[in-house]
């Protein structure tokens, strides 16, 4: 029974679940009132984490639930980006007339399911959370349902989604045939020895896994995906399905399958290099802000998954920091998109930022600082996040992954400036409402200060992830 | 004696731009802002005058060092000045202001944003001269390119956002490689930090390949010849002042890093490819000087000049001789101020004509007696002439090159010549010659501001150019230690060969 005090959080956040659910059925119009009590219940759950994370490694339920340092820090953005998610996207949903009580209620339940996943040392525990966290999100990206491309978006993710993870399912048991354990140390002890069994296992999952972060080539959905959900769903996509994803990745390719790091190394070099440059050359072109954003995600994910390919700590450490300054800087710039609003009409394309520096100087200056950090130029976050990427792949000699990745910048760095361009020297269009709601003020504020001040001490989150050792 | 007196020069300029953005003007015209702007700039100036003033010019140690920890365990925020950083430092505090003053011929819309891009730039170009740690010194160098992309962008002419983006992309394009060497760098050795790096050397092996990646970033930047097409496009389309900028600021962060990143850090490397410097260097001078000959836009043939100058300061530097070194760190001043000034006389005369093209004027010694003055000094001192620090530049690199390598050093004098041609033909063609032009006449000579900041620059280029001693004296225990330590590890690698 004692077990049950260090899952507290998960249990916590399910009781909550459905709680809500029961107001929801019983209490009519209590939509609103349970996006907020959702919003508390996640500050909630984010304390009980940080409460937990003082502990060490701790092994639950026939050591197929892990709590240590990766799990607590990964838990700890994950809940706190989901915080964000929430109040940003909180007048969103009322305005396109979304406000209902499913919507909460599924956010919730798939960050349950990403925590689960996080938290995993099992492969069935692990595949019950992946499922759990997917099924709410095929809901989700369909959620506006009278809308063509939403459906499109939801049943495209749904069929693709399902067949990754059948591969993934595959991978599972194969590894679970060949290593005769679907506990991850017990996998790891099993499977010393070369055997073709594992190999494929291990790149069946890897398959499952890169659709889930939407690396190269298994990103066809996230353009699609991105473009036609709900731009609230759509931040949600953005950030915390990659940090659980990420979280799993490092998890099986340093637990299970330690061992064989020199099967698993090229396969992760390539889906990297793949990634970074397809995001970037493919970006070129969009013109659908979201659409090009998910190109940029996709980039994105090559850097952080570089960091994974150089079987180091250091790696480690770079991704998850990588991932951390990745969020906020999506959570702004996905902030900026919400500010684009006239006569309840959200605007989300390139053009629709034509001049904009002129009504509206410091959304603009936000846009900018949110996208010179995510092209990586000093001395913003985002320039820190990819040397820290860089630090660690150099240490390793692995000179061609960063110099492709380096020259990948420079392409990228393409497309973020002609949006600097749009916004800066174009001719200004139509005036955008300035009133908001502070939810979205506070995070933009809060996110651009930190993307901006970060070079200050830039330290801080180096120092809590150092604690995070996997090897 | 711990006041970070470098830090805070650093900083200064950010906390007047934060000053600017956070208070609102009383007139729509940002007057104020303008004053406070200046107010910011020329205290600093006075500080880093004050810095030049407390500076001990015997010494070759890096002075008023700072160090800090600042990404904990990796990289310490380190900044110190020497010798030949400090007068970069004075040439960056003292255009500065005068920029500020000439923004008000120039810059018709959004006069707040433009100052404080200017002294965010000044804080980032302060940064880059003063700083004694590689990764400090890569963060400064990259971070000029936000700002200046916006100059050349929103205040910029015609084909503005061309010339915005092929200037970032170059730049950013040359600077990745560096930033892959600087990394490499701190696996080799253990550390960034410039002064520990002089003193544990690296190895062999890896000089070539490093030195090559911090080559492609300084020579995009310089530019030298086969990578300075963005030069001319960013001069011609940027404002006026952000043509100052980037011409007497900008091009020297290169000139400055290859004396103190790719001689001091790769001696041996620096050997080898000292060919390769000359040969770039002199296609430079003599290609871009031809092509200045033959342009019709002012602006355009000042940027070809640029290059032509800029590729004398390379061949200088590689000369690996004092009069060399010490004749670039002086080209390079001199260039900061002549080509500054020779921008501000073309800005004046196209905010009364709206045109660049040459052949549209003429005559102006009649029409604007004043003017025809100043410019001729700044165009003797772009030609080189005697008395002015042109002349002292270029002498003492001729004179370097000289002991090197006569070859080299006739063809580069040739460049001279070509240097006197196609500046007296502008001037020519400009200020004298007949009146062609009935709109001219109407051109009034130059206003107050203008006489300020354009003597402001006529008066160091003269003085200098007669007495160079105060910036010698400055310069000169830091490029003799610079080439001692060249020299100590070349005889070093050579000894263990044998």
């Amino acid at each position: 029974m004692e077990n049950f005090q260090y899952i507290l959080p998960e249990i916590f956040i399910s009781v909550s679940i459905m709680l809500f659910l029961l107001v929801g059925v019983f209490k009519k119009n209590s939509a609103s009132l349970i996006y907020n009590l959702s919003n508390i219940s996640l500050v909630i759950l984010l304390a009980l984490i940080i409460n937990l994370s003082s502990l060490d490694t701790i092994y639950l339920f026939n050591n197929s639930y892990l709590i240590d340092n990766l799990s607590n820090y990964m838990k700890i953005i994950l809940v706190g980006s989901g915080i964000f998610v929430m109040l940003t996207g909180s007048k969103y949903i009322q305005v396109i007339n979304l406000n209902k009580i499913e919507y909460p209620i599924l956010i919730l339940s798939s960050i349950l399911g990403m925590m689960i996943m996080i938290s995993s040392n099992d492969l069935i525990v692990f595949y019950m959370g992946l499922e759990l966290q997917s099924l709410a999100l095929y809901v989700l990206s369909s959620f506006n349902r009278d809308n063509l491309l939403s459906t499109e978006s939801g049943l495209k993710y749904f069929v693709l989604s399902a067949l990754s993870s059948g591969l993934l399912l595959y991978g599972c048991s194969l590894t679970y045939g060949f290593s005769e354990s679907t506990n991850f140390d017990q996998i790891l002890i099993n499977s010393t020895e070369f055997n073709y069994g594992t190999t494929f296992g291990i790149v069946f999952i890897l398959v499952g896994l890169a659709f889930k972060i939407s690396a190269v080539p298994f990103h066809m959905w996230a353009p699609d995906v991105y473009q036609g959900s709900p731009t609230s769903v759509t931040l949600f996509f953005a950030i915390l399905p990659k940090i659980a994803a990420l979280s799993v990745f490092i998890k099986f390719l340093y637990t299970p399958f330690a061992n064989m790091n020199d099967q698993w190394q090229t396969i992760i070099v390539f889906i990297s290099i793949a990634s970074m440059i397809f995001g970037a050359v493919a970006a070129i072109g969009q013109k659908n802000l979201k659409r090009l954003i998910a190109y940029s995600s996709i980039s994105h994910m090559g850097y952080a998954l570089a960091g994974l390919a150089t079987v180091s700590n250091q790696g480690i450490q770079s991704s998850i920091t990588y991932i951390s300054i990745y969020l906020v800087m999506n959570l702004a710039f996905f902030s900026c998109l919400f500010m684009l609003k006239r006569n309840d009409k959200y605007y989300e394309n390139i053009e629709d930022l034509s001049g904009l520096s002129k009504k509206h100087p410091i959304l603009s200056f936000s846009l900018l600082i949110v996208l010179f950090s995510l092209a990586g130029i000093p001395p913003l976050a985002g320039f820190f996040a990819k040397f820290y990427i860089f630090l660690a792949v150099i240490e390793q000699s692995m000179y061609f992954l960063a110099i492709v990745g380096l020259l990948a910048t420079v392409v990228a760095a393409f497309y973020y400036l002609r949006i600097i361009k749009i916004i800066y020297f174009d001719p200004e269009k139509e005036e955008y409402e300035t009133s908001h709601n502070l939810g979205l003020k506070i995070t933009l504020a809060i996110s651009t200060i930190f993307i901006l001040a970060y070079f200050i001490y830039p330290s801080g989150i180096t120092e809590i992830v150092s604690k995070i050792t996997m090897i | 004696m711990n006041f970070p007196i470098l830090s805070s020069l650093i900083l200064l300029p950010t906390i007047g731009a934060l000053f600017i953005l956070f208070t609102k003007s009383s007139s729509g015209k940002y007057q104020s802002s303008k004053y406070v702007a200046l107010f910011i700039s020329l205290a600093n100036f006075l500080l880093s005058l004050y810095l030049w003033y407390v500076f001990d010019k015997n010494s070759i140690d890096f002075q008023f060092i700072e160090n800090r920890e600042w990404l904990s365990g990796f990289i310490n925020y380190k900044v110190g000045i020497d010798g030949i950083s400090i007068l970069f430092v004075i040439l960056t505090t003292f255009i500065t202001p005068i920029c500020i003053i000439s923004v008000n011929a120039t810059i018709k819309k959004r006069l707040k944003d433009f100052l404080i891009a200017i002294l965010i730039m000044e804080t980032f170009m302060i940064g880059v001269f003063c700083s004694l740690d590689l990764v400090v010194f890569y963060l400064f160098f990259e971070a000029g390119l936000i700002p200046m992309f916006l100059i050349i962008g929103i205040w910029g002419g015609e084909r503005r956002v061309y010339s915005a983006f092929k200037f970032f992309l170059y730049t950013l394009l040359g600077s990745v490689l560096m930033l892959v060497a600087i990394i490499s760098i701190y696996w080799i050795t253990g550390t960034t930090d410039v002064e520990k790096l002089y003193e544990l050397g690296i190895k062999a092996e890896y000089q070539n390949l490093l030195w090559l990646a911090f080559f492609s970033s300084f020579a995009v930047k310089t530019p030298m010849w086969p990578v300075h097409t963005w030069l001319p496009d960013a001069h011609v389309e940027a404002p006026t002042v952000g043509s100052v900028l980037l011409a007497a600021i900008l091009l020297k962060m290169a000139g400055y890093g290859f004396i103190r990143f790719s001689i001091g850090l790769f001696p041996l490397a620096s050997e080898n490819f000292t060919m390769l410097v000359y040969i770039l260097s002199l296609i430079a001078i003599i290609y871009t000087s031809l092509v200045a000959l033959m342009q019709e836009d002012m602006k355009k043939l000042i940027a070809y000049s640029s290059v032509a100058h800029m590729g004398f300061v390379t061949l200088g530097i590689f000369t690996m001789t004092q009069q060399g070194i010490e004749g670039s760190i002086f080209q390079m001043i001199s260039h900061g101020l002549v080509s500054a000034a020779l921008f501000l006389s073309v800005g004046v005369v196209y905010e009364r004509h709206h045109t660049r093209l040459i052949n549209k004027y003429g005559g102006l010694v009649s029409i604007m007696p004043r003017y025809a003055i100043v410019f001729m000094v700044f165009t003797l001192g772009a030609l080189g002439l005697p008395g002015t620090t042109g002349f002292i530049g270029e002498f003492l690199i001729l004179m370097g090159a000289f002991e090197k390598n006569i070859l080299v050093a006739m063809i580069a004098s040739l460049g001279v010549i070509l240097g006197a041609a196609y500046m007296l033909w502008l001037f020519k063609r400009v200020v004298f010659g007949e009146i062609n032009n009935q709109g001219l006449k109407s051109m009034k000579d130059l206003k107050t501001f203008e006489i300020i900041t354009l003597s402001a620059l006529v008066i160091p280029i003269l003085f200098f150019g007669f007495y160079p001693e105060p910036l010698m004296n400055s310069i000169e225990a830091s490029v003799e230690n610079t080439l001692n330590m060249y020299n100590f590890d070349l005889i070093n690698s050579l000894a263990s060969k044998d």
